[in-house]
């Protein structure tokens, strides 16, 4: 018996065409850009000046406040400069850019592939290691992983959940990830789990992924408590909410945390992460990117160290194709369209989409029909076609009421709209307006 | 038969005569006592229930206007001055002359000055648009084109050039009531002082990035270069955040500031035509 979530969901085309491609190691670029705020949260603080020379792993900007995540350099080189740069929004952040020599790790690191599985880090030294490695949620949310580690007072974690649904359609990284890299992996996520104090561990993989679902359920025998389990195909699975009511039937309280329900929720990369903070002692500077697209030359996943010029890995997949519409940070269902592609590789890039300019076209917009197709979709049990002129029309009471923040931007309503209305578009108008209000309220 | 019906007239008249005294007596009690001058000042207001004044609606104002002892502070901002005069007779309160303003767009980046790099097919609202990125062109300042602005106005003041993209303001229909001013995701629209002859001159740029990478981004862009803050007689220019700001009270519309910038990015309008210098003339 499969499970899936029972509400809403849609089947887009999953075109998952890197998902035979190995992953490769880019080569470190000339020039690296790091933002400060990669992560939900405060940005960094910057350690180093201009004209500084820092080693790959070193420290240069540290975390300001609860809510908020070390950054590491991901090369060696000199500091040329402490600036804004332009984020994937085209809106300048503070950003450390390096100019990169050869490659010298930080002493300490191990940079060796050898597996460490002997686990001797205490569940403090554990959470300890990942505020200092600078972990954030690698699904895409960029949550900084060491909240979601200690749990809060008068809550209990009961079950670990591992996200490896990887439900965007064209991203294939989490899936190479859990094809290559099993063993580190699950050594991971018994490290989550010794940090929540949890004796067992979900691994939820959707049916298209039968490799990875049968060599993590081979590996994971190895583990105690370790269980993978398969899922039907179904966006948008990879909602954490979605996930936790198709893996163990609860269901997340409006405005609630999955802690709520006894679980915690983290990504295949960010146990990978965690993996490599804890046992090898190495900060998160590089991640996995599926370059991607129907033109694309070599649909590849790169393993790329942070702050790498998307125009790199476009170039290391075969370049721009001749008849491209779009270029999209993220998948086709949330990512969002580049307009500059010097932008740098943060923690939160999960993959680069190149769609073709007659695909990337939006559908003309025309009335409502009153379908409630959008009705069906939405996973979280919203009304996308009342959401939408209440933002119109700023009736943000109804908003509210409507429990517009519940919404979690997936975009199966604006994806299943026989009008081509841009749903999602005003929702997230809505929501931000909304949680403006609702905070200038608590003031 | 005869009996129904006096039976019927006496119960019903009972019955009325009943609900008419409880009627009366609640109608006493629970009286109301509205000023009748509100209904006359509401009559003098404009009715467009703009929320200029920061009330809701006009009824509110007017409501406001009769409450308050001192009110210098309450301004219609759509209301003439004779209708003002009005009210002013109605309530016997003086009322001060108000300084009139006018909405000014404080951006020039067509699209020959502010290249545009990407096309933008979603939304067409800038307050959408905005939220997601920097817009067409590489200035994330520079006004959006989409007409948020235009939406607001209510008084049909501002429309959008479509070979500027830009919004443009009928000065002798604002009101200045600061619905596009709100309205506008980037605040790009300013209230500023009006002139005789509706003359402007102000620093048509918000953006307050570096010198260098404004003037990539826009031809038109306020460089920070403070060189009109030098010409300026009158201490009207500042320079704050790599931006120049032309106070629009203490400017005395000199254009002295105008011909020293750089990148154009002062304007000035409605003036006359600039007299050539006798040398620039020679050289041409």
């Amino acid at each position: 018996m499969i499970h899936t979530f029972p509400n809403g969901g849609v089947h887009p085309a999953e075109d998952k065409f890197a998902a035979g491609s190995s992953i490769k190691a880019l080569p470190v670029p000339e020039t690296v850009i790091i933002p400060l705020s990669q992560h939900i949260g405060a940005p960094a603080e910057p350690l180093v000046k201009k004209g500084d020379k820092v080693k790959t792993g070193q420290l240069i900007a540290k975390s300001k406040g609860f809510v908020s995540a070390n950054i590491h350099s991901s090369v060696t080189g000199t500091v040329k400069k402490i600036d804004n740069e332009p984020d994937s929004s085209g809106y300048k952040r503070t950003s450390v850019v390096i100019e990169t020599e050869d490659d010298q790790w930080e002493e300490g690191i191990d940079t060796g592939t050898s597996i460490k599985k002997n686990i001797t880090a205490g569940p403090e030294d554990i959470i300890t290691r990942t505020l200092d490695a600078g972990i954030v949620g690698l699904g895409g949310a960029t949550f900084p992983s060491h909240i979601k580690l200690s749990v809060p007072k008068g809550k209990k974690a009961e079950i670990l959940i591992i996200n490896g649904v990887e439900c965007e359609p064209c991203l294939t990284s989490d899936h190479r990830l859990m094809l290559e890299k099993g063993e580190e992996l699950l050594v991971g996520v018994s490290l989550i789990m010794k940090a929540l104090n949890v004796t067992r561990a979900l691994i939820g993989i959707e049916n298209n992924k039968p490799d990875a679902i049968s060599h993590l359920s081979r590996l994971a025998q190895d583990y105690d408590g370790i269980t993978v389990k398969t899922l039907k195909v179904k966006y948008p699975q990879g909602g954490e909410k979605q996930l936790i009511k198709a893996l163990i039937n609860r269901e997340v309280p409006s405005g609630g945390l999955p802690i709520d329900v006894g679980t915690v929720v983290h990504n295949v990369g960010t146990a990978y992460a965690v993996y490599e903070a804890v046992q090898k002692n190495k900060p998160l500077i590089e991640r996995v990117v599926t370059v991607t697209g129907k033109g694309v030359e070599r649909p590849s996943n790169f393993l790329v160290r942070i702050g790498t010029p998307v125009k790199t890995l476009i170039e290391a997949a075969g370049g721009i194709p001749g008849n491209t519409g779009k270029i999209v940070n993220g998948g086709p269902m949330m990512g969002k369209a580049l307009n500059n592609i010097e932008v740098p590789v943060n923690k939160g890039t999960s993959g680069i989409l190149i769609i073709p300019a007659p695909e990337a076209a939006r559908k003309p917009v025309v009335n409502c029909v009153r379908c409630a197709k959008c009705v069906s979709a939405c996973p979280m049990g919203l009304e996308p076609h009342l959401l939408m002129p209440a933002t119109e029309f700023k009736k943000w009471d109804l908003a509210e009421e409507e429990k517009i923040l519940d919404c979690m931007e997936c975009g199966s309503c604006s994806y299943i709209c026989p009008s081509g209305r841009p749903l999602l578009d005003y929702i997230r108008l809505g929501k931000s307006t909304v949680s403006k209000i609702i905070r200038s309220r608590k003031q | 038969m005869s009996d129904i019906v006096i039976y019927s007239i006496i119960t019903l008249g009972a019955m009325g005569a009943a609900a008419a005294i409880i009627l009366f007596l609640v109608a006493k009690k629970f009286n109301v006592v509205e000023d009748p001058r509100i209904d006359l000042v509401e009559e003098e207001l404009p009715a467009a229930n703009c929320g200029g004044c920061g009330l809701p609606g006009c009824r509110a104002f007017a409501e406001a206007l009769v409450k308050a002892d001192d009110i210098s502070e309450l301004k219609c901002p759509v209301s003439s001055s004779e209708a003002m005069a009005k009210i002013s007779e109605i309530l016997g309160k003086e009322i001060p002359e108000p300084e009139p303003l006018v909405a000014v767009v404080r951006c020039a980046g067509t699209p020959a000055n502010r290249p545009r790099n990407n096309i933008y097919d979603g939304t067409p609202k800038c307050s959408v648009a905005s939220a997601l990125y920097t817009g067409e062109s590489n200035c994330p300042y520079g006004c959006l084109g989409l007409g948020d602005c235009v939406e607001a106005c209510r008084f049909d003041a501002i429309h959008m050039n479509h070979e500027t993209g830009l919004p443009e303001v009928t000065d002798e229909l604002c009101t200045a009531c600061n619905a596009c001013v709100v309205e506008c995701p980037r605040n790009i629209i300013e209230l500023r002082k009006k002139n005789k002859k509706d003359r402007k001159i102000y620093v048509a740029c918000i953006n307050e990035e570096k010198g260098g990478v404004a003037r990539k981004s826009c031809k038109v862009a306020c460089i920070g270069c403070g060189k009109c803050v030098k010409a300026c007689k009158f201490d009207a220019i500042t320079m704050e955040n790599n931006l120049a700001y032309i106070d629009p009270v203490k400017c005395k519309l000199c254009r002295k500031c105008a011909p020293e910038c750089p990148t154009n990015a002062i304007l000035e309008i409605n003036f006359p035509v600039r007299k050539q210098k006798a040398g620039a003339q020679a050289q041409e």
